[in-house]
């Protein structure tokens, strides 16, 4: 906005300028002048516009390509001939009424519920604990929070194979050093049973998210200036009060954008959950995410994982929508 | 600022215009011509997903062995299994398609059902001989869209040793089964392992004793599927079979085997050579029981089949054509047949075969009266299989019985 008003304003003098260097005596502006302006004006626009493009392009080809694309698959009977014949008939609202009247759906869409909401406060509280506990000073600090970043590193088929393996019931690494420890007798099946397995999932899925939080919450706490706790323990504020009157309104704005991130992020997971449990036992860990890909990639029915996939991005949207709001008051403050 | 909001906005409803129209001009542009050309054929493109070894090296032997037979050189490409799909709907769509084609046969149907493959009868490919289960799997509308040179099916394994000192005898009816599985219980040693995780490869494990007794995927709220399900209920809920196989695949259940925690396992004999690596292991094959003695039973039918896809170039497809036609010669299924642990798909080189290849006899035998998954329901299967491996789930984990569990499955 402020680009467009500070280049309007400049154009008049420069304008100016221009025409005494092609020679013509300098004076008020004649009407000859007044069609150069013009083209001049008209040479800056399409500038403007040529810096655009770039970005423009990038976000119809990578963003409103798949997203338009995905919309109108919503509404039509998309099926594998549709890839070669190219025929895909208007089916309106069906693929909307079939996936949100599936028995599984709310099935899904309380799993997606508590698996974000689970996830996001397991991650957020155990990722600020972690911030805060490495701003103090002491040895090998910087390779402990460097190694903690390990699990955001890892492919994520890696890390759900590995975790799969930890978690097995009868020959699982957690279930020995339980059984060792004599806490529990016989194996607990982590993944089999319909009570645990979302536990389970959500547990695995904290351990992958810790390192972001910590991250980001690690270079907000840095940023609140060392004084205010110098004058904040003059007053008497120490330890807990000083984190509830100084660490914590300050790291508001970062503590925001990190949750909804974090709910965006959490709400598409995928491959954590296919490659731990594919869903079950018994749809106990299907989400929204997980059934749409099993409608499109191994049902066929493209339409319906279309559809099911654009309710994920409208609960994403409201989120997102969040976000921006946030960020925007981070920026006022 | 109001003329400088006046300004901004045109751009942006431009830039929205933009985003939408962009999109709808690339969708446009996405069919390409088709070659058509009548100048000799020295190359054919191939698609296949052996892409581990040695699989692979036994199929692009062959398959450069066929065309150099048929007088072209094979330009393959191999694609992770879990992609090919992905890639075939891709290629059909931007018309790019190779002319030799692999899918694995569940998926023949529903790729032929698009349009994108040519009926085999069009080149004057025999379909002589081969197992009925084949052919069935390899048609669409009464016609023959692929052949497989060698198949698959699953059967009983079991750890030699194991039985002989519990004094048990590979069992043949449910209940012995039940018995043995029970019997073989002991610590850390399960009786049987299965896979019954909720994906195809559950179904699959779990169609042997439906079908075998009578049950059908067209309607599974049957008596005789609910049977079915009731035994590996039991088998899980007495603890002879790990709950553990909700999350299985069929390599972790063959890991079980070969660790000695299961003594008795539901796989297939592309496991064979796994198991030969630990030569302690003495197994044998046995075909998976039925509920009654006298009941015959019947495995579904695994493996890959080669077709032509529609590529709109004639000749190319011939020659494809000619490739596939060698790959399915008796010889070719013999040898390859061999060195991949599968079986020929023709019923006339199974005595041979048998013979030859002992530790592959039960497997043999069971393909002749093998059944395709998609035999019945076709590009519908997918659905059903998926209503199967829930009902299982739900069967298993104890949230319904088995009755009800098949009856809201169905319903779905």
């Amino acid at each position: 906005m402020s680009l467009t008003t500070d280049l309007s304003q400049t154009a008049a003098p420069s304008s100016g300028k221009a025409s005494r260097k092609h020679g013509r005596p300098a004076g008020p502006p004649t009407e000859a002048q007044a069609p150069r302006r013009r083209t001049r004006q008209r040479r800056e626009r399409i500038f403007q516009w040529l810096f655009l493009v770039p970005a423009v392009v990038y976000m119809a080809l990578f963003f409103g390509y798949p997203v338009v694309k995905n919309v109108v698959m919503s509404f039509q009977d998309y099926t594998t001939a549709t890839f070669f014949t190219g025929e895909a008939p208007w089916v309106g609202l069906a693929n909307y009424v079939t996936v949100l009247s599936s028995s599984l759906f709310s099935t899904s869409l309380l799993n997606t519920a508590l698996f974000t909401i689970g996830s996001i406060l397991g991650q957020f509280v155990i990722g600020l604990a972690l911030a805060i506990f490495f701003q103090r000073k002491f040895p090998l600090n910087g390779i402990l929070r460097s190694l903690l970043l390990l699990p955001w590193l890892l492919p994520l088929i890696v890390s759900s194979a590995v975790w799969r393996w930890i978690l097995d019931k009868d020959s699982g690494a957690l279930n020995r050093f339980l059984g060792d420890l004599g806490v529990i007798n016989t194996g607990v099946p982590w993944l089999t049973s319909t009570s645990l397995a979302l536990i389970a999932v959500v547990g695995v899925n904290i351990w992958i998210g810790i390192p972001f939080n910590l991250t980001i919450l690690y270079g907000g706490l840095q940023e609140i200036p060392d004084e205010l706790y110098e004058a904040g323990s003059l007053d008497g504020a120490t330890g807990w009060k000083a984190f509830r009157h100084i660490t914590w309104p300050m790291l508001r704005p970062v503590v925001s954008v990190v949750l909804v991130l974090g709910v965006v992020y959490t709400l598409k997971v995928l491959d954590i959950i296919l490659g731990l449990t594919n869903g079950g036992p018994a749809n106990s860990t299907q989400t929204i995410a997980t059934q749409s890909y099993d409608l499109s990639f191994h049902e066929f029915k493209f339409g319906e994982g279309a559809a099911l996939g654009n309710v994920l991005v409208i609960i994403s949207l409201v989120f997102a929508v969040l976000y921006l709001r946030a960020s925007r008051r981070a920026v006022d403050e | 600022m109001k003329s400088a909001q006046r300004t901004t906005r045109r751009p942006l409803a431009l830039a929205v215009a933009a985003l939408v129209g962009l999109p709808l001009a690339l969708s446009a542009c996405g069919t390409s011509t088709a070659a058509s050309s009548s100048e000799a054929v020295t190359e054919i493109s191939v698609m296949d997903y052996y892409n581990n070894e040695p699989d692979k090296s036994f199929i692009g032997d062959a398959l450069t062995k066929c065309g150099t037979q048929a007088g072209v050189t094979i330009k393959r490409e191999t694609v992770p299994g879990k992609s090919l799909i992905s890639k075939v709907l891709q290629q059909s769509s931007s018309k790019t398609l190779p002319d030799v084609l692999m899918l694995d046969n569940p998926d023949l149907q529903q790729i032929a059902a698009t349009g994108a493959l040519a009926p085999l009868s069009d080149f004057k490919i025999s379909t002589d001989n081969f197992a009925e289960g084949v052919l069935s799997a390899g048609t669409y509308k009464d016609k023959v869209y692929g052949l497989a040179p060698t198949v698959n099916t699953i059967a009983l394994f079991y750890n030699k040793d194991i039985l002989d000192k519990a004094g048990v005898t590979p069992p043949t009816t449910w209940d012995e089964l039940k018995a043995a599985a029970a019997k073989l219980t002991a610590g850390e040693q399960y009786g049987l392992a299965f896979n019954a995780n909720p994906t195809y490869e559950g179904t699959w494990q779990f169609l042997p004793v439906m079908w075998s007794n009578g049950g059908d995927e067209k309607k599974i709220d049957t008596k005789e599927t609910e049977q079915a399900l009731q035994l590996w209920t039991d088998l899980v809920k007495s603890g002879s079979v790990s709950s553990s196989a909700l999350n299985w695949t069929q390599a972790d259940v063959k890991d079980q085997f070969m660790a000695g925690k299961a003594a008795m396992m539901v796989n297939g004999p592309w496991q064979i050579p796994a198991l030969d690596k630990q030569p302690t292991l003495q197994y044998g094959v046995v075909k998976i029981p039925v509920r009654e003695a006298g009941q015959t039973s019947v495995a579904p039918l695994g493996g890959e089949v080669w077709t032509v896809p529609q590529t709109g170039n004639k000749a190319r497809q011939a020659k494809a054509a000619e490739v596939i036609a060698c790959l399915n010669s008796d010889e070719n299924q013999m040898s390859m047949a061999k060195v991949r642990n599968t079986i020929p798909s023709k019923t006339t080189l199974a005595e041979k075969f048998a013979a030859e290849n002992p530790k592959l006899a039960t497997f043999t035998e069971l393909i002749k009266t093998a059944r395709a998954r998609t035999g019945e329901l076709g590009a519908d299967w997918p659905a059903q299989a998926t209503k199967i491996y829930t009902a299982i789930q739900t069967a298993l984990t104890g949230n319904a019985s088995p009755a009800d569990a098949l009856k809201q499955a169905q319903g779905q």
